[in-house]
């Protein structure tokens, strides 16, 4: 496919004008996914000042339903005229923005809900996830999925010199971020040190490199931007239009990754600045998907904001922390702030926060242009979003 | 099905097994047999693994069971530590060009580095041969 010119007539005409979180952490005993997928459905909708008898299109991903989409449509009382449940793992929700924007410009709907709820943490700390092994891994008993992180980080390691260090260095500026945020899941101090002699998980990463097993749900909701500037003529809350989202799937299995030190953020990364018209430099705040601490090290690398190889040296010693060199997982991340199993919808609710200037102690002055990365599977889907006030139409 | 040695006539022979065709079935038989067999592209010469029924570069279904030479360099490698203890997880990367994911065998899981030289054995595990790698001794490559 050629690229050229990708996706460029999207840029501006979309905008998330609604976003929610459930209850977060660990909710109240019984609360179901989707009960939290109606929490979150419901204030996104309050935040938008939309009904949700307007809402004509739903866009959802579960690791509890196969068919999410009918059970989320029943459950919310929704007959969507334009129903996406396409389930890319953690990336699903960064996707369905695409997916909305696109649906929404060719009139297919006109008010749409992204919306996500998992009870993971109640259920017992495990991973729920409908992932089986694969006939070719499963022997060998990886621990999905961070053997497989742990295997990128080791490969970056040995090919480019990150050190252990660096990788503590990005779970101590998630938490030091997280301790800026109320909402976040973990706000203790945590040092370098405290990463470092943690419990190995799977070499070299510790139980400190991994994400936090929490429950969640988060919801958007998007609009044409002609609907979103009555919204905010009317007293809504500022849209944080839609510049650029850019997909990238280039495996599912670890062993099928071809250089587990560069990931299809390359590709997703390209077509979101291209879409948006615009630079990593033009970028004033990020947020990454971190399940590990490896990935905002690749990803920062993949989508340019430094070489590949120099991802290490860029988190180093508070590159991404509060009064860093750029402002990275400002909520605390799925190291500290929360993830309920699938996190990307986290990403566009701080990014499109952060907008608004909304976000308090952990904002980021002057935001003008938010980028939000989803990451599924393992470092197997890459979406990048690129959000922005209006000024920058 | 059995042959009635009364039956009057020329006795008809036993069907031969038949040849697996599934590309999953022909891995696993050579597995069985002690041989790492990977598919050789003759669209595009890539060496396929996973087995399957198109190359993934060029989409050619002309494919051709090769065996390998069984020697190859560790890509990554990791020690998955539990309650039941540790054990090695490594991607393989053979010499005939294609990444398999195994664990390379013998004492320290944590032993195994990155660009060791490796080697193909198999062993067994839950009923069934398992592709696993040994660290050769040296200048035992093949």
């Amino acid at each position: 496919m050629s690229e050229s010119g990708y996706g460029r007539s999207l840029r501006g005409r979309v905008a998330v004008v609604g976003v929610a979180e459930s209850d977060l952490g660990q909710v109240a005993p019984g609360l179901t996914s989707l009960d939290l997928c109606g929490q979150a459905a419901v204030r996104a909708l309050a935040d938008a000042g939309i009904a949700k008898s307007e809402v004509d299109g739903l866009f959802t991903a579960s690791s509890y339903f196969a068919m999410a989409g009918m059970d989320t449509a029943e459950y919310l009382g929704l007959r969507p005229t334009y129903l996406d449940g396409s389930n890319i793992g953690g990336s699903s929700f960064v996707s369905h923005v695409l997916h909305a924007a696109t649906a929404i410009e060719h009139g297919l709907c006109e008010v749409a809900l992204v919306v996500y709820g998992s009870t993971q943490r109640s259920d017992g700390g495990r991973l729920v996830s409908p992932t089986r092994p694969d006939t070719y891994e499963g022997p060998y008993k990886p621990r999905y999925p961070v053997s497989m992180y742990a295997l990128a980080a080791a490969r970056h390691m040995h090919q480019y010199g990150t050190t252990r260090e660096q990788l503590a260095d990005v779970a101590v500026a998630a938490r030091d971020w997280a301790r800026l945020n109320p909402a976040a899941f973990e706000r203790g101090p945590l040092t370098r040190e405290d990463v470092l002699s943690a419990r190995l998980i799977s070499d070299p990463l510790t139980t400190r490199d991994c994400c936090l097993v929490t429950d969640g749900g988060g919801a958007l909701v998007l609009v044409s931007a002609e609907r979103a500037r009555e919204l905010e003529a009317n007293g809504g809350k500022a849209p944080a239009y839609v510049l650029g989202v850019g997909e990238a799937t280039w495996h599912r299995n670890i062993s099928r990754m071809p250089d587990l030190t560069v990931t299809a953020a390359t590709d997703s990364g390209r077509r979101a600045f291209e879409m948006a018209g615009l630079a990593p430099a033009d970028v004033d705040v990020v947020e990454l998907y971190d399940a590990f601490t490896i990935n905002p090290i690749l990803f920062l690398e993949d989508l340019g904001f430094c070489a590949k190889g120099e991802g290490g040296a860029f988190v180093e010693k508070g590159g991404i922390a509060p009064g860093g060199t750029l402002p990275v997982n400002t909520n605390g991340g799925g190291l500290s702030y929360g993830h309920p199993g699938m996190y990307g919808v986290f990403t566009v609710i701080e990014a499109v926060r952060q907008l608004r200037g909304e976000c308090g102690e952990r904002q980021v002055a002057g935001a003008e242009v938010a980028l939000a990365h989803g990451n599924g599977g393992v470092l197997s889907s890459q979406v990048t979003a690129l959000l922005g006030t209006a000024d920058t139409l | 099905m059995t042959t009635d040695p009364n039956r009057v006539g020329a006795p008809e022979a036993p069907p031969a097994a038949p040849e697996p065709q599934a590309p999953g079935a022909v891995y696993q038989a050579g597995l069985e047999a002690g041989e790492l067999r990977y598919q050789h592209c003759g669209g595009c010469a890539a060496a396929v693994f996973p087995p399957r029924v198109l190359c993934p570069d060029c989409g050619s279904t002309d494919l051709a069971w090769r065996t390998s030479a069984g020697a190859g360099t560790v890509y990554s490698t990791t020690v998955v530590r539990g309650r039941d203890g540790a054990h090695n997880v490594a991607l393989i990367d053979l010499d005939e060009g294609f990444r398999m994911m195994s664990r390379v065998e013998g004492g320290d899981p944590a032993a195994a580095a990155i660009g060791d030289r490796v080697g193909f054995m198999t062993v067994r595990q839950d009923g069934a041969a398992v592709a696993v790698f040994g660290k050769p001794v040296e200048g035992d490559v093949r």
